[in-house]
């Protein structure tokens, strides 16, 4: 009987791209990762003592009270609604400013909501304003 | 005369441990990556849906402020709220194109918010960014 010797046959696994391979990770763990970056809504506050009138009809008050509840120009209005009736305002002035006043005891989210709505509307200008509480 | 005839031997660079070089720099960097640790006070930051990223991080001084009233700038605490002025004037003359990040707690009340906001125009640090997480 006749057995075959067996050969140990040489196999490999092609080396050439574990290169490519490596740099294809590299880069995409380069590109993807984020380091925590701050985020938040923008705003210029005004310079001290930069206090000029304003005519009232070129103004929209934003009032928040200490639960949270927000006036504009004096009658009630829903936190969420609050960008389309500025963006409504500017579209009739565009000069318009808007101005938000809050309680001492507001809460600071009530605040960002109501900025954040008002941004929506507006974007990041100078003009907006946020009166010191009474 | 004779010329030598130039051997054209293909000069070869091994590239075989190339894949472990890049390895070891992957692995380097991912070892000496620290992420920056959270310094001031822990808070809990209120939601926004505008937020924009804040770029050019080297101009960025945060302030902290917790739901107690406890204000920190970076990770000093601060006594006096009158404090800030002078101390954010000096950071202001320091860099020209100061941001300050300001990271408020949700709960902290406006009273604090704006005393801290009053403190900033005094010092002339105008840009502010009111720091926040994407949400509804």
């Amino acid at each position: 009987m006749l057995i075959e010797k067996r050969r140990a046959r040489k196999a490999y696994i092609p080396t050439c791209s574990m290169a490519d391979i490596a740099f294809l990770l590299l880069t995409f763990f380069l590109v993807t990762t984020s380091l925590d970056l701050d985020k938040g809504l923008g705003l210029t506050l005004p310079a001290a003592g930069d206090a000029r009138p304003i005519p009232k009809k070129n103004i929209i008050s934003l009032l928040i009270n200490a639960s949270g509840a927000v006036m504009l120009d004096e009658e009630p209005i829903e936190v969420n609604m609050i960008k389309d009736r500025i963006t409504t305002r500017l579209m009739e002035n565009p000069l318009v400013l808007v101005s938000i006043k809050t309680d001492a005891r507001t809460k600071y989210q009530n605040f960002v909501s109501v900025l954040d709505q008002v941004q929506m509307a507006m974007g990041e200008t100078p003009r907006i304003s946020i009166a010191e509480p009474e | 005369m004779t010329f030598k005839k130039k051997s054209s031997e293909m000069g070869e660079i091994p590239t075989a441990s190339m894949p472990d070089i890049v390895f070891q720099l992957l692995l380097f960097f991912m070892v000496t990556t620290t992420f920056r640790q959270s310094t001031g006070i822990p808070v809990d930051l209120p939601v926004a849906r505008m937020i924009k990223k804040l770029e050019a991080k080297k101009n960025v001084t945060n302030i902290f402020a917790d739901s107690q009233g406890n204000i920190s700038i970076d990770d000093k605490l601060i006594d006096k709220i009158t404090d800030i002025r002078s101390i954010m004037y000096q950071k202001r003359i320091e860099m020209p194109l100061l941001i300050v990040s300001l990271k408020f707690d949700k709960n902290s009340s406006m009273a604090t918010v704006s005393d801290i906001q009053e403190e900033l125009r005094k010092a002339d640090a105008l840009k502010v960014n009111y720091c926040a997480k994407f949400g509804d």
